[in-house]
């Protein structure tokens, strides 16, 4: 049971939240406060390993794609095109042109299911005061509906051009199975420029809600490409002098055992924790912005750059409506390619692959031998990555809460966590984890 | 903060709404999401039932018994395999959704090699990782009412085994070869006029034939149909030039435990 535990003589209180809802996967929450500091945060995974590294050596490594994919329903494509692309860097070859542009189309159909679920189905009932959309459909039908037919668009786009929204058929490495019509892309014109206008009412509306002085001091590293929003590709950038290709990600970004648990977490190396996501991106690439989505940032009051976590749900709402405006114009720009995929031969060697999945870097290092078996595998998820940054928000936002009631200190601290939308069966496949359950 | 309360327990007759729980073990939340996914429906479902648990979507937790229970994922750890028994007794019908349930999912690969060795691989101290030899269907462990295929299940096939459920019928779901469905949206058969491996023969229908539609083989996601000639299709895809090692992958990608898919892998795999 979630449960806040207060003892008056030795001045202790132990928040457990033993399962966070509205996040995609299994975690629970331990925070520790004692005197008005905080003690213990831990954020939990108990999520099943499913040994994804271990059960792809050995396979193909046309198989990549489809069995990455697995690993999260919620983000699919983060995990074939990061793979797909891993694996054409090993075989040196280069997806350009319109097969490019499809591969970016595809993406914005995720970005806008996964920004639309989550702004509307899991973190704006936290800013209301509802415990999930359903019931705040009751009160605010208008919005909820607003939210599920942005929502729907996303799915469409992925439907036409993967053939479902969960675990699309159509991709693979080197492009596509069968590339779409222009006339099939056309469908979606129509419903896509009612969401441009949808999406600016988002952010005019998740601008509205009550947010916490709680701006703090982050490594934002994000990805960076010289002539767009980062989506499918660029170099690895921070704010504090991270630029790299991506093949340095192992070098930049390095896992480490901490010791208060068996989760391996990720750190900038001979620095801290980094932030990965919506808020970094935004920060890093403000200027790679439409210019609707940058003059609707400042209308709503937000800086080129946003330090806090809380207004995450603001960018997110800007980020949906740069990705709006850009499904349009790869639609419009869009002629089918000559061949729907190009071919590639496999030869041995490494290769890397990083895309900007909708909470943040989904990396992929494999190794190949001559004939394309996969003698390597190591995928690292965002929610990973940033599981030591929401701990350390945990750390810092509590002192100042701790005359709230117990129930809404708690909300508190979920909401806290969902500020970063994780995805826990991502973070699972290769997090170092204990095990242990609360009673 | 405070809570809005609403009366999210009476449908629009004024009698109590079905309690709906949805459970989750070792998956990729992909098929819960599926009702998520039902943009226009959901609102219409949540007016027939009560949302009572369902953690992806709501922080509000009603106590079982439940009506209808949706179960994603397969059995991975010995908590897990106790906690099903839990979901079984809270549950007056217990549907289990998706490729990991019904047959014990990709995770399921480990059951053809020595799981210790996965670990090592993937955890540096593999002495806090609490796993199960084997990742096996929900069906192995409690008495299951309807399974539903797929990685992913198909949601209206989800909205339709709930509607039936809660109206106390049958659901309509057909268990013959993804072919079948093939045929009928009217694909040119891609084994026969691509020269590409499928495993539509073998596998039931529910996706709406997507991978032929797409020029590309079947690859199984929704598992066997009824009574599949596996060893037939074997030979085929050997005439067509496929090596026994790539069919044995073929076999054993999402449904690779599933018994018919298992017993042919393992026959394909002696013969390497």
């Amino acid at each position: 049971m979630s449960a806040i535990k207060s003892n008056k003589t030795s001045g202790t209180k132990t928040i457990k939240v033993d399962y966070l809802a509205r996040v995609e996967g299994e975690g629970s929450l331990f925070v520790k406060v004692k005197g008005g500091a905080v003690k213990d945060v831990k954020l939990k995974i108990f999520e099943p390993p499913r040994f994804f590294e271990a059960f792809l050596r050995g396979r193909d490594f046309r198989e990549a794609p489809d069995i990455t994919a697995r690993i999260c329903g919620i983000c699919p494509i983060a995990y074939l095109l990061g793979s797909s692309q891993a694996m054409e860097d090993a075989c040196g070859v280069q997806v350009a042109g319109p097969l490019r542009d499809l591969r970016r189309l595809i993406y914005c159909g995720e970005w806008i299911e996964s920004h639309a679920l989550h702004i509307y189905m899991l973190h704006a009932p936290d800013f209301l005061g509802y415990q999930d959309a359903i019931r705040m459909a009751q009160d605010h039908p208008e919005y909820v509906k607003r939210g599920l037919r942005l929502k729907k668009i996303g799915n469409a786009i992925m439907e036409v051009i993967g053939g479902r929204e969960i675990h699309p058929v159509n991709l693979k490495i080197g492009g596509f199975y069968k590339a779409p019509t222009k006339k099939e892309l056309n469908t979606l014109v129509e419903e896509l420029k009612w969401g441009v206008d949808a999406a600016l009412e988002t952010v005019k509306w998740v601008a509205t809600f009550p947010f916490p002085d709680f701006e703090q001091d982050y490594e934002f590293v994000a990805l960076r490409h010289p002539d767009e929003y980062a989506i499918t590709e660029g170099r690895l950038i921070s704010n504090k002098g991270i630029d790299a290709p991506i093949k340095e990600y192992d070098h930049h970004l390095i896992e480490e055992q901490v010791a208060h648990s068996t989760s391996l977490h990720t750190k900038v190396r001979d620095r801290g924790a980094c932030f990965l996501g919506p808020l970094a991106r935004y920060s890093l690439n403000f200027d790679k912005l439409s210019p609707l989505a940058q003059e609707t940032a400042k209308e709503v009051g937000l800086g080129q750059v946003c330090a806090n976590p809380f207004k995450s749900i603001i960018v997110r709402a800007v980020e949906l409506l740069y990705v709006y405006e850009e499904s349009l114009r790869l639609i419009q720009n869009y002629e089918t390619p000559d061949r729907p995929a190009l071919e590639i031969t496999p030869r041995p060697g490494k290769g890397y692959g990083a895309t900007e999945a909708p909470r943040g870097i989904c990396y992929h290092r494999y190794t190949i031998d001559e004939k394309g078996t996969i003698m390597d595998a190591k995928i690292v998820s965002p929610t990973a990555v940033n599981q030591p940054t929401i701990e350390n928000d945990l750390r810092n936002y509590i002192p100042s809460n701790l005359d709230l009631p117990d129930d809404q200190l708690q909300w508190q601290c979920e909401q806290a966590v969902r500020n970063y939308d994780p995805c826990i069966s991502c973070s699972t496949h290769f997090l170092k984890l204990n095990i242990e359950r609360e009673a | 903060m405070t809570t809005k309360k609403t009366d999210s327990s009476l449908g629009s007759n004024g009698r109590r709404k079905p309690k709906l729980a949805v459970w989750k073990f070792a998956s990729c939340d992909g098929c819960q999401l599926s009702l998520l996914d039902c943009e226009d429906e959901l609102l219409a479902v949540a007016a027939e039932v009560e949302i009572a648990n369902f953690p992806e979507a709501s922080r509000e937790v009603i106590k079982g018994p439940y009506d209808l229970s949706l179960v994603e994922g397969s059995i991975t750890t010995p908590h897990d395999a106790e906690r099903i028994h839990q979901v079984r007794k809270e549950s007056k019908f217990l549907m289990t959704i998706g490729a990991c349930a019904t047959s014990g999912g990709v995770q399921a690969l480990r059951n053809f090699s020595d799981v210790k060795d996965f670990v090592s691989i993937v955890y540096a101290s593999p002495e806090y990782i609490s796993t199960l030899k084997h990742s096996t269907a929900i069906d192995d462990h409690v008495a299951v009412d309807f399974e539903l295929r797929g990685c992913p299940i198909n949601k209206m096939q989800l909205v339709e085994a709930i509607s039936a459920i809660l109206n106390g019928r049958k659901p309509n779901i057909p268990t013959h070869s993804l072919c079948m469905e093939c045929k009928r949206k009217g694909v040119p058969c891609v084994m026969v006029t691509q020269d590409t491996p499928c495993l539509g023969p073998i596998t039931q229908a529910g996706c709406g034939a997507l991978c032929p539609a797409y020029d590309r083989g079947c690859y199984g996601c929704f598992g066997s149909m009824e009574t599949p000639n596996t060893c037939a299709l074997s030979e085929q895809w050997n005439k067509m030039g496929v090596s026994q090692v790539d069919i044995v992958r073929a076999l054993r990608t999402f449904n690779a435990y599933a018994e018919e898919f298992r017993t042919e892998s393992i026959k394909r795999a002696e013969r390497t």
